[in-house]
Formats: C-alpha cells, structure tokens, sequence
C-alpha cells in the first residue's frame, strides 16, 4: 500500500477542483465530496501506517517533473516513511472530523461551498509536504498552505478585523518563508540537490562544512518560526481566531503549525549537525513556550486562550527536537493534534450556543451543553497532562529528554549546551503550571457558574458533537502510542530512521513524571481557587499591575512591529514605492504612447500623395545608398 | 566597338528617364520617361552580352523579358490614366493625389 501514498494528497487535491468548479450545482454545496475524498485518504493513511508499524520499509518514488538541463532536475516524487505516515493519520484524522463538523458549524453561510473547497486545498496541500521527497515540492506546499490559510481566516472579510488577520498571517509567515527559501538555496548550493534524502546523507557523510550547515539550518528554522507561530514571529496565530473555528481547529492547531516541526524533523540530521542551530532552536522555543502560556493567563476570548496555547505546545515539540528528544516532539506533535483539535471544536460548539466569543460572555454551560462539556475537560486535561490522557505521555517525555540533556549524561553526541537544556527543562516545568492555570481557569469561567450570556445555550447538532467524541477518544488513547502499554512497536519505532537501533520500550521517569503532575495539579488548584466563583470582578492576576498589563499588550510586540515594520512600510516605502510605479514605469509606459503619437503627428506630412515627390525620394535613396556602398567597398 | 558607348548612351538615356519621371506633369510622360528608362537597362544588357560574348546570350533572353513586361505594365498604366481622366477630367499628376493623410 506504501506506494500507493501518493492517490492520499491527489484525491483531496482532485476534491477541491471538484468543489470549487461544480461544487454549487452539487448537492448540500459539495462539501460531501471534500469529506469523502479526506475519508478514502484516512483508511489509506491508516493502512500505510499499520504496514510501517508492522515493519515494512520506507518507500520513495518520484518521477521528473521539471529538468532544467544538466545538474537542476526537480523531481515529483514522495518518501513514505514513519514520519509521513504517522503525519498522513493525523491531517486525515483531523481533516475529516472537521470537515464533518464544518457541514453543521458553517450551514448557511454564503460561501459555504469556497469554504469546502479550501479545506480540502489546504489538506492536499499538507498532505504534499508531508510526504515530499524535495524541498521545492515541500515548499509549494508550504505556500500553498499559507494561502488557504490567508483565505480561510479571511473568510469572513466583510469584516475589517478579519482581512487585517488574514494578510498579517499571510505576510508574517512569510517573513519566515523568505529564510526558508534562503536556507534551500544554501543547501541546494552544497548538495546540488533538493532531494531530503540526498541531503541528509551529504550532512551526514560530513560534505558540507561546520559553517554552511549551520547556516542553512538557521534560514531554514526562520520558516518553521513563521509556520509554527514562534518566537518572535508568533504574533499572526491569536490574531488568525478571526477565522470559522473548524479553520482554527484544522489549521492553527492539528496541522498547518505542525508543518514548522515537521520540517525540523525532516530536515533533522541537518539541524543535528550544528550546535547552533540546536542551541536556537531550544532557546527560541523555551522563550515562546512561557510568554504564550503566560498569555494565555490574561484573554477573554476563548479562542485566543487556545491559540496562546497553541503556540505554548508548539514550542514544547520545538523544544524537545532542540534537545535532541527526535521521538519527543513528533509524539507531542501526534498527541496535541488530537487534543488541541478537540478544544478548538469544543470552542466552535461553544461560541455556536453563545453567539460570542468572550469567556465573560459564558459560564455555566455544564448543564446545558454536558457532551461538550465532557468532552472540553478531556481535552484540558490531556493538555494539562494530567495521566492517563494523551498529553501526559508526550509531554513527560519531552521534559524527561530537556532532563536528561540538561543534568544527565545526555545522549550521545547531542551538540546542545547544557546549560540550554537546562534553561528548556525548567521552563517547561515551569509552562506546565502555567497550562493547568490558564486551562483551569477557562474550564472554571466557561462550565461552572451562572450563565452570564444572552439566551439559551443548546448542544449543537450531532455532526458537531461526534466528531467531539470521536477526538476526546483520541484524546485519550493517542498518548498510549508511546507507552510502555504499547510495547516494543510503539511510535518510537515506527519513526526511528531506517538506520538507526531498533528503540526499546518507553518508559517513564517517574520522578520527572510525578513533579510534573504535581506542578500541573498545583495549577489548577490555584485556578479553582482565583476562579471558582465564575468570573472574578478583578483578575487575581491584576495584583501585579505591571505584568498584568505587559501581558494585556502581548509585551508591546505588535506595537513594536507596527512602529518599526508597519509604519515606515506604509508611509514611507509605499508613497516612495507608489511614486516610483507611477512616474517612472507607468510614466515610460505613457511616454512611449504619446511619445510615437506625437512623432507620428509631424511625420505623416511626409504622405503628400505626390507620386514624383515618393519618386525622388527613391532616386536619391537609390544614390544614397549606392555611394555607401561604393565608398566602403572602395576603402 | 567599344564598351563605354553603348554604356554612355544608355546613361543618357536613363538620365533623361529620370527628368521625365520626376518634372513631367503629364501622366503620359511619365509613362513614357519610365520606358526610356526601361530602354536604357535593355541597352545595358544587350551590349554586356555582346562584350561579355555570353553562349546562352543570357543579356539579349532578358532584355526581351524587360520588353515584353514594359509592355504590359505600359498597358495598365495607360488604362489607370484613362479612368483617372475620366474620373477626374485631368492627368496632371500635382492633381492626382488621392492617397495622402
């Protein structure tokens, strides 16, 4: 079935052509056919994955795409190892449940059937850079990604706040794609190839200088910074909630910000190769997973309390492929899927009944909304890593691997310094006390208490609250995956490369276990006990009035970009940019048409209609010309 | 006999072409000054045959060419100043200008 990974990205791909072409003439707009495409490609996915799992070798083929002559092909090709089919599971999983859940959560919305086909867009596109086998097919994927999501958060753009989000994380990410690009063209410089494999295996044998492999590891970090919404780049993610929540749960959670780690993990060998590069990787991530947690402290809006989260999570997967816990952050990246998925769809339900995105809008929907409300605590506490759910697992592992590089032995030939290690496994600790806060207090000013909104809050219909049911399953078990439960062929070894040694079962380290679920438990008991009573007339957190309002202002970061970035850009660069387009291209353009009109104007006086006079003029061009000739010929 | 004769009367006669063609008013005489002009290269031709001592007489076939075409084109030409006479009642070519912006 391995070779037949490819049929995966092609059937959504051929989905939104569909959609997008025929969709409305379709009945119920099309959507079925995006859900029936990502749905085919689920038990695909799930079939490569339980053959990988069962042993079955990694596979590549490609064909030529686009030869460029000598020593430049660019080959249409895919790898299907255990990386890409553990990535192939969760976009089809989260592809399709949100899809589903998009036929009740959008129903009726004007542009119902674009929606559909966007979807679908952007999971063929995921899907291409999850099994790429070259940089330039994994960066049209990647591109295309961007866009889907720049259309989808703006999918509302009757609203100025929407299309503002919307081209601030279409252009954000791209600052990001643009060291990116720099970083393939470094690599392509060295290895003369796009394709990973060959790239890997040039860093590997040690072709590519100490310098040069760091410098490409670096540019190629930037776009991961920009995708996965880090430090200093994170900024467009809480601001993309303007978008459906399904898109905040398909994009901004499950998969298009997991497409940043995935690249550090494909890639892998060449960012293990620089201790630089591993030792940005850890700090930039250790940074971004305790502002965007402590972010997360101060929202009201329900989303954005999940997207600082998300960010917060995403940093934890950086920072355990920083420190070198490979299996770590792509066990992170598998679990949080499932739950941050989940949230963000609990979310959508929520706002669905509410008709508002503010927590001091709600509360007290245990009692009308309980299979939301189940299902949401599941979730949180998967996030939270409370054992057995999902988060626990991973995230024990993550913080096991920071405390192994950091006061351990560490692994054998890990580049990362000590002392970054170090930094990383306090500030996870750290961030886990901050999660259960911020979650305790979401689920306290969400579910308990009166109801502080308008109307009457309902369970949402039943395609929104299976997929709930569905994911808090997940939720769930998705953590045993790398579990001792799971034996020797957990996910450990279904994505350790082909050459590596055969992982060992998982196990867990108790004592950084234990302190972690203490840390989280303390958390949420501080937040029971600031939120218990439904919303608080002060934030408790507002005792310190000078982080409170540093938090409250996101630390200045978007002010500081608008008066350095936006501003200058806006002002200066564009009149002088809008000058330039007018006057010297539109005016050459303009020139050369009233230039020949003008010329054209004096020269037809020439056309006198006077044959003798055309006559003349050809005798003494005759003579003209035969005096050149008889001058150059006769020297 | 010499080259340069033939040569130097057939200058003459083409010079004088060229006057005609471009100071003559009247259409006739342009047409007419073209086929001294004509005549000329005919007189070229023949007498570089002649002093060239060509087997094919290349010179003389073409120079029959030159005629039998001078003769056609002086049938079309009379008859265009025949309908612009009768269009316009003049073959004064300064009046004859039709085609101009």
């Amino acid at each position: 079935m391995l070779e037949l990974a490819w049929i995966v990205p092609a059937l959504t791909l051929a989905a939104w052509a569909v959609v997008l072409l025929v969709g409305k003439r379709l009945p119920d707009g099309g959507s079925w056919v995006g859900i029936v495409a990502v749905g085919v490609g689920f038990v695909v996915s799930v079939v490569i994955l339980a053959q990988i799992a069962g042993g079955a070798g990694p596979y590549s083929a490609s064909i030529d795409w686009a030869p460029f002559g000598p020593g430049l092909q660019i080959p249409l090709g895919m790898t299907v190892n255990g990386l890409s089919a553990v990535l192939l599971v969760v976009v089809t999983t989260v592809s399709l449940l949100v899809q589903i859940y998009s036929t009740a959560y959008m129903r009726g919305d004007e542009r119902y059937t674009f929606y559909f086909s966007n979807l679908s867009l952007f999971t063929a596109a995921m899907l291409g850079v999850v099994l790429s086998d070259n940089l330039i097919i994994l960066l049209i994927g990647w591109e295309v990604m961007g866009l889907c999501s720049y259309l989808l958060i703006g999918h509302w753009w009757e609203d100025r706040v929407n299309s503002s989000a919307a081209i601030k994380a279409f252009l954000m990410t791209r600052v990001g794609d643009v060291g990116f690009l720099f970083g393939i063209i470094v690599l392509f410089w060295q290895v003369r190839s796009f394709e990973i494999s060959r790239i890997v295996e040039a860093v590997a044998g040690g072709r590519i200088s100490g310098g040069t492999v760091t410098l490409a590891a670096v540019l190629v970090f930037c776009g991961a910074i920009g995708k996965s919404a880090q430090f200093p780049l994170h900024t467009w993610l809480p601001d993309a909630m303007a978008g459906p929540t399904p898109v905040s749960a398909l994009i901004h959670a499950a998969t298009m910000v997991a497409a940043g780690v995935f690249l550090v993990a494909r890639l892998y060998p060449v960012f293990e190769a620089s201790a630089a590069a591993m030792n940005e990787i850890a700090v930039i991530a250790a940074v971004t997973m305790l502002i965007s947690a402590l972010l997360a402290l101060v929202q009201d809006d329900i989303k954005r309390v999940l997207a600082y989260s998300t960010v917060s999570q995403l940093a934890y997967m950086m920072a355990a492929l920083g420190v070198g816990g490979y299996t770590a952050g792509i066990f992170h990246l598998f679990t949080h899927a499932f739950f941050k998925a989940l949230l963000f769809l609990g979310a959508g339900s929520i706002i669905h009944a509410v008709h508002s995105n503010n927590m001091s809008e709600m509360g007290g929907l245990r009692r009308s909304m309980p299979t939301t409300f189940w299902t949401f605590l599941v979730g949180s506490l998967a996030l939270v890593g409370i054992p057995p759910l999902a988060g626990f697992w991973s995230k024990d592992e993550i913080l096991h691997d920071a405390y192994v590089a950091g006061f351990g032995p560490g692994e054998p030939g890990l580049l990362t310094s000590q002392g970054v290690a170090q930094v990383v496994f306090v500030t996870g600790m750290l961030t886990v006390f901050l999660t259960a806060l911020y979650v305790g207090r979401m689920l306290w000013l969400t579910f308990a208490g009166a109801y502080r909104g308008q109307g009457h809050p309902h369970e949402p219909p039943p395609a929104m609250t299976f997929p709930l049911v569905l994911l808090a399953g997940g939720a769930v078990v998705a953590g045993f995956a790398n579990s001792p439960l799971a034996g020797e062929g957990g996910l450990a070894a279904w994505i350790a490369p082909a050459d590596a040694p055969r992982p060992g079962i998982a196990e867990i380290d108790v004592p950084v276990a234990v302190a972690s679920i203490l840390i989280a438990l303390a958390g949420l008991a501080l937040a029971t006990r600031w939120y218990r009573g439904g919303l608080p007339e002060r934030e408790p957190l507002a005792r310190a009035p000078l982080l409170y309002r540093t938090l409250q202002h996101a630390y200045w970061l978007d002010d500081l970009y608008d008066a350095v970035v936006v501003r200058p850009v806006r002002g200066t660069l564009a009149r002088l940019a809008y000058q330039f387009d007018q006057r010297v291209i539109d005016g050459a353009v303009n020139g050369a048409g009233t230039g020949t009109r003008r010329l054209s104007r004096t020269l037809r006086y020439l056309q006198t209609g006077q044959a003798q006079w055309y006559a003349a003029a050809l005798f003494l061009g005759v003579i003209g010309v035969a005096l050149v000739f008889t001058r150059l010929a006769g020297g | 006999m010499p080259l340069v004769f033939p040569l130097v009367f057939a200058s003459f006669l083409f010079a004088t072409g060229v006057y005609g063609v471009l100071a003559r008013r009247n259409a006739v005489m342009v047409l007419m000054s073209i086929e001294l002009m004509l005549n000329a290269v005919n007189v070229n031709l023949v007498a570089f045959n002649a002093y060239l001592q060509d087997k094919l007489a290349t010179g003389q076939v073409f120079a029959l060419f030159v005629i039998a075409v001078a003769a056609a084109e002086v049938g079309i030409g009379l008859a265009i100043v025949l309908l612009i006479f009768r269009n316009r009642e003049t073959v004064n070519l300064d009046e004859v200008d039709l085609l101009r912006w």
